[in-house]
């Protein structure tokens, strides 16, 4: 048997996982594994300048795939750098495994020289990690890390190894598990057929229904059966900021996105209906607005593979836990196998209803005689110049909702946003996470102002690689979205909300070795974004400047119902 | 409502303080914990007792189950059970008070474990109202210290939390 180091071990654990990238950032306790790492070409190692974008380009690529993406940093302050990476994930249930580097293990728990406790660090923010005690447990620990990650809810799990573990001399037979089993974690693997078929009787006799998906949709795989059920039942489908995609968001029977910045149309729907499907969704504080007026004649099914997230916040009156996959494929066969139809008059009454609410509605943005341009009509242009078929990776502000708001998803995977940490700078290494998976494919980040400079350094990372991403930077000179809240809560007191001496972007880009492309009319928009994306091999730092004073609406009314909203500046339901 | 919650936990460093570390990060109350190691060497078993609506309840066992190192959890004030919590209790004891001590100390079925000339202590076994009555009865004011083991409990009739 071949005997290798803990070193090798880790790095040949990784390609047995079918790891192609690895994310990261060497230092002191790491130097084992970087020189393994050197000594063979099978996983690549990309080299960052922040461990936080290490951390956001692998969770950018367990987004787009499915499959855990795999960051490195070193100890202490390299570990310390990741833990927002990890938050991150955490909070939208992203697979992901981040090797940590650690002090050697006499060391540990003197204070020594780099040494953090990550185990503690990062044990509110992981679904589980592992400290290294011996040699020969690595493969072992990494195939149960990976394990963890992608079953069940996925998440990130550490690994942290200290220093001596990796140590070059010390050689043990390598052995890589095809399975592994943990007798405390049996995730579950299909629904309760019994309360699925409560379900099922209860979808087909209501009268007001709305399907409500999420995340679990799109990481558990599930849109093909979730379209397919909508579209037999004819019932509406609304998705929530993270679930978008797992519905086509051009298709008729999407009413878009719901909760504190979701269409009219969504929200009256939800607060309407008389059943709730909600399926890989968590009845999160943003989507609910005050729980205590929430849908009040609704009943709700719950489908999510956590039973934890199942009545956390909204009691559900029949929860099922499974798979989304699994159960939906279940409610189809039921389906198929039924007599019964839903009640035809009353979807026709729903519809019409519903309909109703889209004119009323219907206008969203306005564009006004200001020269202005709208970030809205970014969006639309760009959802307009890709095709809407572009891999779409946000920051967080104002620029993230009018994304979500006006990018017509029409496939999975495709929108890549820090949902529920709302992560500032998680834009361009998720962009790049993206595209060096994806090289063929159509990759941006938009972005503003604020956001992009919360990990700007990554255009190196980018000139490096050569990373061709896009960046859309709505400029709009302020903390937008800060600014918004001061508007409509501090009588425009915009304290900290707006930055001076923005940097000039497309100089900035030109150092990096990019291209810059400066937009100030709405004329020019469309001729530059396609100049842009015909850049197929550069990447091109678009700064579009847009109206500072443009809000988000609708915009949910705190602690009312779902229906109680700000639709413009001046307007409320 | 007050529960008491046993938890099967894998036997493994760091364990524990991913249970006491979900309680604090989730705002869940604990009114006593106790961990110790089974008769199988790879488990350790935890009871934790704690108060909050049905509602809080379910979330804490469903959080605890999804704890990789929790291997069983179960709610033993949802059936027959029976709950113990040890108490060692020292008193100021002198003149017609350590009679007193003496005699409530029968009738509550503790004992006299240790006696100076002015001082008693006392080691009583029952459930955690058990002792506070007996607190009570005597009075807090010449408690010198209390040290309480924090409450352990087990299902009645056959049934029982194992692998
Ligand atoms: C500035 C800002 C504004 C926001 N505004 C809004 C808004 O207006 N509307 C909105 O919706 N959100 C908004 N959010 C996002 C919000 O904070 C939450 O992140 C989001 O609502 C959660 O989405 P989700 O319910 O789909 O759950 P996710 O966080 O995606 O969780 C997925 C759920 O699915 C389950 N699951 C996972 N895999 C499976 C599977 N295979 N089968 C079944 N279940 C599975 C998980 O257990 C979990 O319960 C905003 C965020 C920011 C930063
Ligand atoms: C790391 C981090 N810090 C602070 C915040 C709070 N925050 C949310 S949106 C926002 C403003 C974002 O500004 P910008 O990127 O310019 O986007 P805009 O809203 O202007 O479109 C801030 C400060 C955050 N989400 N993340
Ligand atoms: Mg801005």
């Amino acid at each position: 048997m071949e005997l290798l180091s803990g070193a090798e071990m880790v790095v040949r654990a990784l390609r047995d996982e079918g790891v192609k990238f690895i994310y990261g950032y060497p230092g002191g306790a790491l130097l084992h594994v970087y020189d393994a790492i050197f000594q063979q070409d099978e996983v690549e190692h990309i080299l960052v300048r922040h461990e936080q974008a290490a951390t956001h380009m692998a969770d950018a690529y367990a987004r787009a795939t499915g499959k855990a993406g795999v960051a490195l940093v070193t100890s202490g302050p390299g570990a310390t750098n990741a833990v927002t990476g990890i938050a991150t994930a955490y909070m939208d249930s992203i697979p992901m495994v981040v090797i940590t580097g650690q002090v050697m293990s006499h060391l540990i728990g003197e204070d020594a020289f780099q040494e953090t406790d990550m185990i503690g660090i990062s044990r509110p923010i992981v679904k589980h990690n592992f400290s290294v005690r011996s040699v020969e447990e690595i493969p072992e620990i990494i195939r149960k890390a990976f394990h963890i990650a992608e079953t069940g809810r996925p998440g990130p799990v550490v690994v942290d190894i200290p220093k001596d573990m990796t140590n070059p001399t010390d050689r043990f037979p390598y052995v890589f598990p095809k399975q592994v089993k943990l007798r405390s974690y049996n995730p579950v693997t299909k629904g309760h057929s019994g309360q699925i078929k409560k379900a099922f009787d209860l979808l087909m006799s209501a009268k007001r229904p709305i399907i409500y998906t999420g995340g679990g949709v799109i990481m558990g795989d599930a849109s093909e059966e979730l379209t397919e059920l909508a579209r037999a039942l004819n019932y509406p489908v609304t998705n929530t900021l993270m679930g978008l995609g797992g519905y086509p968001g051009t298709d008729p029977l999407f009413v878009g996105m719901l909760g504190m910045h979701g269409s009219y149309e969504a929200n009256m729907v939800m607060h309407h209906s008389d059943l709730i499907l909600a399926i890989g969704a968590r009845f999160d504080d943003r989507v609910t607005n005050g729980v205590d007026k929430f849908c009040p004649t609704a009943k709700i099914v719950h489908i999510d593979v956590d039973p934890a997230s199942i009545s956390k916040t909204i009691r559900a009156d029949v929860p099922i836990v499974g798979p989304a996959k699994a159960v939906l494929e279940e409610m189809l066969q039921l389906l198929k196998a039924s007599k019964k139809t839903p009640d035809q008059e009353a979807n026709k009454t729903w519809w019409a209803q519903i309909n109703e609410w889209r004119t009323r509605h219907g206008g969203h943005f306005r564009t006004d005689d200001s020269e202005k341009m709208k970030p809205q009509q970014v969006i639309e242009m760009l959802s307009k110049v890709t095709g809407g078929d572009a891999y779409i990776c946000s920051d967080v502000g104002q620029h993230q909702m009018f994304a979500a708001q006006y990018y017509k998803f029409n496939k999975p995977n495709r929108w890549i946003n820090s949902g529920g940490l709302g992560t500032m700078g998680f834009g361009l290494p998720a962009a790049m996470g993206v595209k060096m998976n994806f090289p063929d494919a159509d990759v941006a980040c938009v972005t503003g102002e604020g956001s992009i400079q919360m990990n700007i350094q990554e255009l190196s990372t980018c000139n490096q690689y050569n990373i061709p991403v896009k960046i859309i930077c709505l400029n709009n000179g302020s903390l937008g979205m800060v600014r918004q809240w001061q508007d409509m809560n501090y009588e425009s007191r915009h304290s900290q909300s707006y930055m001076e001496s923005l940097p000039d972007f497309i100089k900035l880009a030109e150092a990096y070795g990019h291209v810059g492309i400066k937009v100030d009319k709405y004329s020019d928009l469309e001729a530059a974004m396609v100049k842009a994306f015909a850049m197929k091999d550069r990447l091109v730092f678009m700064d579009i400047t847009v109206d500072p004073h443009e809000h988000v609406y609708p915009m949910q009314v705190p602690r009312g119902s779902m229906r109680d909203m700000w639709l413009s500046k001046t307007e409320r339901t | 409502m007050r529960h008491i919650i046993s938890v099967l936990l894998e036997n493994e460093p760091g364990a524990l303080s991913r249970v006491v570390g979900l309680f604090s990060q989730r705002n869940f109350n604990i009114e006593s914990l106790t961990v110790a190691p089974t008769d199988d060497e790879t488990l350790s078993r935890l009871t934790v007792t704690t108060v909050g609506d049905d509602r809080v309840v379910e979330q804490i066992t469903k959080q605890l189950n999804k704890l990789i190192d929790v291997v069983k959890v179960v709610d033993l004030t949802e059936g027959e059970h029976i709950e113990r919590e040890l108490m060692m209790i020292k008193f100021k004891a002198a003149g017609a008070f350590r009679a007193e001590v003496k005699r409530t100390a029968d009738i509550f079925r503790g004992q006299i474990i240790d006696i100076t000339p002015n001082t008693y202590t006392v080691q009583l076994v029952g459930s955690s109202a058990k002792l506070d009555a007996f607190i009570d009865a005597l009075g807090t004011a010449s408690i010198m210290e209390v040290v309480r083991s924090g409450v352990s409990g087990i299902a009645r009739g056959e049934k029982v939390l194992s692998l």
